[in-house]
């Protein structure tokens, strides 16, 4: 089997054709022959899927659709009050979200690192760490106890001699619940790739920095978050991209009710109710298409900005 | 770094310690909540007397769950499902990224784009439903709920960018005694891979026990369900008919959701420290790399 070193060597490579190269690294290839069918059944006949979008679908096998209808479902949602009801409170739940738990993480990660006992600092990493693996129907089972009218945060509200709150079916709480329990969630595991972006930064920077007299908030300002900054542009590009398409669908399907519905539906849940509860498949495709075409332009969009401006990008 | 640190410096180290000790309290908390509801007679949950130790200390839930086959039909689906579907996962995963992660494969040029733009554009949820219930006919089968996502693209990064790392000579020197190219990948690149499958073995396997959503949109038959949806099913307030109309049942209403939420937790809270390393050694080679 000398025929696979030779290939590897690239003077002999650049002489060969392309049907010569996969001539000879044919048994390479054909690693990729069952997952590459996955990728295109899977995730790209989905894709083309979409097409049923603008054709009349029914039901049943033939996936395609009846015939073309045009732009037709699209005016219908554009024209649909509960779509535009579920994209502002997608923007603001996504958003409000974002806000919160970006600068709560990055702060976060600036307090472990200060952390100077390296057990204590482990076991804080460990705990904070925890929320991630549990799985979301359990989560959202646990906001709900906790919130619950004989639950705990109530009892306490009423040992303070005040009325308990239904905090489930008041929409007025939902974004509350909703940013709080992502955050419980989301917070340690988020620290990660900031502490490991802190270890790398170079520690004569440090000592530079308090020979000139920078106390250690100043450092923080002056020397840490100017070497995470990268991590910083990157995270904030994979967020900003995931505003309109994250998958906090299945997040709000456990929590919301039709009290809360008003404040709480996103077009993930609309799409659902829609399309798989309702059975409008074509009405709900096009929501989905365009919720996904937004996703793509936002983290286009982001990523070219942080190119042009911090030099840093995705691709 | 040698200087000494100031009062002021000191001070923000007590400060510190305290906001780090609160944020241990409002992560475990919930936990906490959780096993004291479940160790607790129902009486004590409904009547909200249960904040952080249990009150009227009672194993009746447990015993309840024991005794109640249902509980074991769904922890017995969420096994299979986890088991069968992180095998298919993990393989799915090495073998795409092992030629993805040879740079002298010309296609590959054709082949990485083609995986990655998933990562930034998908399908949606309704023509991935269509395609499995209707073209492909697996509603209701374990394979609607293992097969859709069973590569997943930034997996697939994490272990190419492993490969890519793999010294190539060891290879070179393999196939010069004549290994094949397939021999190559399971006896020289596989236990070379050891760490990077154990780390995508439990991303895997924590994914799938945690699933619910698929399970949710494509098994109908109530004897499939993993335990994540009869979880749901109790937290959503499942009623005497789900739980079963005898007394012993109903005496359980108000513990038994808690005590489910336990046990379904209880095996990543366990095997949890001891892997965490892998998980995070995951994430960070992520960064690296891209």
């Amino acid at each position: 089997m000398s025929k696979v070193k030779a290939a590897s060597r690239p003077a002999a490579r650049k002489k060969d054709s392309l049907l010569h190269h996969i001539r000879k690294e044919w048994k390479l290839y054909t690693f990729l022959i069952l997952p590459i069918l996955y990728y295109v059944l899977f995730k790209y006949v989905p894709v083309l899927g979409n097409i049923i979008a603008f054709r009349r679908y029914k039901g049943g096998p033939n996936i395609l659709g009846q015939d073309w209808v045009g732009f037709r479902y699209f005016n219908q949602f554009l024209t649909d009050p509960s779509f535009w009801n579920a994209f502002w409170n997608t923007l603001r739940l996504s958003i409000g979200y974002l806000l919160v738990r970006f600068p709560v993480t990055l702060i976060f990660a600036l307090l472990i690192n200060e952390i100077r006992k390296q057990k204590w600092k482990k076991t804080v990493q460990t705990i904070s760490y925890l929320p991630h693996f549990i799985s979301l129907v359990v989560v959202c089972g646990m906001v709900k106890e906790l919130l619950a009218s004989n639950g705990p945060i109530n009892s306490l509200i009423a040992s303070l001699g005040l009325d308990k709150i239904a905090f489930l079916s008041e929409p007025g709480w939902f974004d509350t619940i909703y940013i709080g329990s992502g955050v419980w969630q989301a917070l340690g595991w988020g620290t990660i790739l900031y502490l490991t972006a802190m270890t790398n930064i170079n520690t004569e920077l440090y000592e530079a920095s308090s020979i000139d007299g920078a106390g250690k908030f100043k450092q923080a300002i002056h020397v840490t978050i100017p070497g995470i900054m990268p991590t910083i542009m990157t995270l904030l590009i994979m967020d900003i991209g995931g505003i309109v398409t994250s998958s906090n669908m299945q997040k709000i399907l456990l929590l919301y009710n039709p009290l809360t519905q008003e404040r709480a539906d996103i077009i993930g849940t609309l799409v659902y109710r829609m399309g798989i509860a309702g059975g409008n498949f074509s009405y709900a495709a096009a929501v989905g298409l365009f919720e996904a075409v937004i996703g793509l332009i936002l983290v286009t969009g982001a990523n070219f900005l942080s190119k042009k401006f911090t030099e840093t990008s995705l691709w | 770094m040698k200087i000494k640190p100031s009062k002021g410096y000191r001070t923000f180290q007590v400060v510190n310690t305290i906001l780090m000790i609160l944020v241990i309290i409002i992560t475990l908390y919930p936990f906490v909540y959780l096993v004291a509801q479940s160790f607790s007679s129902d009486v004590a949950v409904s009547s909200g007397r249960v904040t952080v130790f249990p009150i009227d200390f009672s194993l009746e839930t447990y015993k309840y769950i024991l005794r109640d086959n249902s509980f074991f039909k769904f922890y017995g689906n969420t096994i299979f499902y986890s088991v069968v579907g992180t095998a298919i996962s993990v393989f799915g995963t090495a073998i795409l990224a092992y030629p993805l992660s040879k740079s002298k494969l010309r296609l590959n040029k054709f082949f990485t784009p083609f995986v990655v733009f998933t990562m930034y554009f998908t399908g949606g949820m309704i023509p991935n439903y269509i395609l499995v219930t209707q073209w492909l006919g697996l509603a209701d089968s374990i394979w609607a709920v293992v097969l859709p996502g069973a590569i997943s693209t930034f997996n697939l990064l994490l272990m190419k960018s492993f490969f890519t790392g793999l010294p190539e000579e060891l290879e070179e020197a393999a196939a010069m005694d004549g290994m094949g190219v397939y021999g190559v990948f399971v006896k020289i690149i596989l236990p070379l891979s050891k760490p990077i499958l154990a780390t995508m073995t439990l991303f895997y396997l924590v994914g799938m026990w945690n699933e619910w959503f698929g399970p949710f949109l494509y098994l109908e038959s109530r004897d499939k369900w993993p335990i994540a949806l009869w979880v749901r099913q109790l937290v959503e307030g499942a009623n005497q008919v789900d739980i079963g109309s005898t007394a012993e049942a109903s005496s359980v209403q108000a513990t038994l959701k808690s005590a489910t939420m336990v046990l379904t937790s209880l095996p990543i809270i366990c095997v949890y420290p001891f892997v965490q390393k892998y998980f995070v050694q995951g994430m960070t080679m992520g960064a690296v790399k891209g």
